[in-house]
């Protein structure tokens, strides 16, 4: 059926509705959503404008932006915090990055018992977070763990790993690496296996070697699809918040060793019961994901 | 025809969707036969457990139990009391560290007139600290069912083969003990006990009390700088930096110290007496036919260990069931249960049930002495009385972790008085 189809006695609001169909179909979805997304980030901007503490059903006053202007001066929490998110996002990424781009290029080519490589590759991923943070915390116990065990087969001292001050943020970003790159490579591996092969063939027929083909080919190619990769996990490492309180709990550790902005904004609003300040570290946070995402997808045109 | 049904459909998942949404909130019929209770982990809650089907079948009603770690209790009620929730009828909460909270945002039912209904349950019969620790502003909020105090846990064994006959009585004396063992087996730390900033605070009060010290004068003027204080947080800091085990971890709670101390690597340990059936178990506990227990030792101060309610039940006050809600909490906290309860290895709060011999039959004599002995010097709570409770722990635990990792700790004290006087300021506002 299509609009000339209609005769003309149809109904005004029936010609509308089928004049407009693609916006009538998609919106009960999209009032949905809409709502699902506004409604929570509505309340939380308003809730950061307000001294909101102890409950949130408590009176509260409207304080303009102190909130911000109070959390913007905060060297003590806030900085170092947003400091942490951003290191540990960069780090975590470029490991990732790399050990998945080469990981999924060894993956590339079919081998025997590719699938079991493949299987026991992809594990980490598939594992709850929580439980890795766990086990990891148990692996690393600086006076039970078996990692102060292994080491010790080589002669290295124990190392303090999550319960020192300095050692404690490497080693979050280690077991990161270790549960995400997983992801990277089958991102990546999806994009090496659409990739044609006649450029590769004509590069080699051309005399290209390996590395040469791989610089000017492969990664060329394959350009959208690592930043597909850098944006998804760019995006869930700033937001990491379930291995970091496993393994050192609130506040990010007794010294905050391991508090990123998120693990900050669940300490003000679930121990602090301040909910006001929790709010405006939050929009903040908010801002900064859009921020890079905003960054990164300009990027991704680029190289599309 | 297709058209309008998918239209239709999409409808109907929108509305089913959005009432599903709606539905949480609606509470049911005005006293229903459910009563919903959310507990933590803990042997008491075990022990209620099994007694359950006798209420049931005693009173006609339901007993719907949520069980949760402490951690995930508090947040829980952090969501659901915010939200207004009425689909919590009775809860278990802690009265020293959200009990001021929870009756200053209105959470906690006043229950003055319940306890005073029926003399056979007998509110008088209570101690007078845990009462009033869930007293509010004169109105009776909870009914105290645990308390504790700190104790030292120690392991008979590894102090004969040093040749020392008694459990230190000073602190001066368990510093030198702790010393020796540590000397004489390697891989064995002298002493161990919390460290993380927050969890160690309520452990370290009592090494605070036993200096003298304290968290803050009646005026309301911080304290934790004080000569003793400081004293207290440097102790505190070098027995475990010197004499606890390498490597130290700055983030243990109790699950974490106990179990150095259970899996035989420590040989003193301070720490609540209501966890004492962890380190007695032989399931859990490597030690449990070397362990023994003594009187918090005493500092300058003489011995001052905290005795406190750690748990008690309220009713939420926006429960729509609280008749019955009341109805669980007078047959959890009656004498009869609360009898078992103790017997099973829950001090309670009691006095009728600590005045019954049959009571304390169970527990490891020298524990009954050591709690005994404790209760003169006894403070009644481990932590900053204040409002917004978290976060003062944090502001005073920075100096036992400054101390455990050995930093300047008489300068670590003075930040932390200044930002704990600007605490109580605020709070006072």
């Amino acid at each position: 059926m299509s609009v000339q189809m209609l005769s003309s006695g149809t109904p005004g609001w029936v010609r509308w509705a089928n004049a407009h169909r693609k916006w009538l179909f998609a919106s009960p979805a999209m009032i949905f959503v809409a709502l699902l997304i506004i409604f929570p980030l509505g309340w939380t901007v308003y809730l950061s404008l307000t001294d909101a503490e102890g409950s949130v059903r408590a009176a509260k006053e409207f304080v303009g932006i102190s909130n911000f202007i109070e959390v913007l001066t905060d060297t003590d929490r806030f900085w170092p915090a947003t400091g942490r998110t951003f290191a540990f996002t960069a780090v975590v990424l470029i490991f990732e990055v790399v050990l998945g781009m080469a990981t999924a290029l060894l993956l590339w080519r079919p081998f025997r018992g590719e699938k079991w490589v493949r299987v026991a590759i992809l594990l980490p991923l598939v594992a709850t977070p929580v439980a890795v943070g766990m086990m990891w915390r148990l692996i690393f116990d600086p006076n039970i763990g078996l990692a102060n065990t292994v080491i010790g087969w080589f002669g290295i001292p124990p190392q303090p790993w999550l319960a020192g001050q300095a050692t404690a943020l490497p080693t979050t970003m280690f077991i990161d690496i270790w549960q995400w790159t997983p992801m990277v490579v089958l991102i990546l591996l999806a994009g090496l296996t659409s990739l044609s092969d006649e450029p590769q063939e004509a590069a080699l027929i051309d005399g290209a070697n390996a590395w040469q083909r791989f610089r000017h080919i492969t990664l060329p190619l394959l350009m959208p699809t690592v930043i597909v990769a850098i944006l998804l996990r760019g995006i869930d490492a700033l937001k990491t918040f379930d291995i970091l309180y496993a393994t050192k709990g609130k506040g990010g550790g007794s010294f905050h060793e391991v508090e990123t902005l998120n693990v900050y904004a669940y300490g003000l609003s679930f121990d602090y019961n301040d909910y006001g300040i929790s709010s405006t570290v939050l929009i903040i946070f908010f801002l900064i994901i859009v921020g890079s995402m905003w960054a990164l997808t300009a990027r991704r045109k680029d190289a599309a | 025809m297709l058209r309008r049904s998918v239209i239709g459909t999409s409808l109907a998942v929108v509305a089913a969707l959005g009432l599903s949404a709606c539905g949480g909130g609606g509470g049911d019929a005005a006293a229903s036969k459910t009563v919903r209770v959310t507990l933590a982990n803990h042997v008491w809650t075990d022990n209620i457990k099994k007694a359950l089907p006798e209420f049931e079948k005693q009173t006609g009603l339901k007993v719907q139990v949520t069980q949760l770690g402490e951690d995930q209790l508090s947040d829980q009620y952090n969501v659901k009391l915010n939200a207004g929730t009425s689909e919590i009828d009775v809860m278990m909460y802690r009265p020293l560290q959200e009990g001021r909270l929870f009756a200053k945002n209105g959470y906690l039912a006043d229950l003055t007139d319940k306890t005073k209904s029926n003399n056979e349950w007998d509110w008088a019969d209570y101690q007078a600290g845990p009462v009033a620790a869930t007293t509010d502003e004169g109105k009776v909020v909870g009914v105290p069912i645990i308390t504790e105090q700190e104790v030292l846990y120690y392991r008979k064994d590894l102090l004969k083969k040093a040749g020392i006959d008694n459990p230190p009585a000073t602190l001066d004396e368990l510093k030198a003990d702790a010393k020796k063992i540590k000397e004489q087996n390697p891989g064995v730390a002298g002493f161990v006990a919390r460290t993380g900033k927050s969890p160690a605070v309520t452990q370290f009060s009592s090494f605070l009390y036993s200096f003298g010290g304290d968290w803050s004068d009646g005026s309301g003027k911080s304290t934790v700088s004080t000569p003793e204080a400081t004293a207290a947080y440097k102790y505190y800091g070098s027995l475990i930096k010197d004499e606890g085990p390498a490597n130290v971890s700055t983030d243990m709670s109790w699950p974490e110290a106990m179990a150095i101390f259970t899996q035989g690597q420590a040989a003193f340990y301070t720490e609540a007496s209501s966890l004492y059936k962890n380190a007695t178990d032989p399931a859990k506990s490597k030690v449990a036919d070397t362990v023994a227990f003594a009187p918090f030792p005493a500092g300058p101060a003489g011995s001052k260990p905290y005795n406190i309610p750690s748990w008690a039940l309220g009713v939420n006050a926006a429960s729509s069931n609280q008749d019955n809600a009341w109805k669980f909490i007078e047959w959890a906290t009656s004498k009869a249960q609360t009898l078992e309860n103790q017997k099973a290895g829950v001090p309670s709060a009691r006095k009728s049930v600590w005045a019954d011999a049959d009571a304390v039959s169970t527990y490891p004599k020298d524990l009954v002495e050591a709690m005994n002995a404790g209760e003169k010097g006894a403070v009644g709570y481990d932590r900053p009385r204040v409002t917004k409770v978290a976060e003062a722990r944090e502001i005073v635990g920075q100096p036992i972790v400054d101390a455990i990792t050995g930093k300047d700790v008489s300068a670590s004290a003075d930040t932390a008085n200044a930002a704990f006087q600007k605490f109580l300021d605020d709070e006072k506002k």
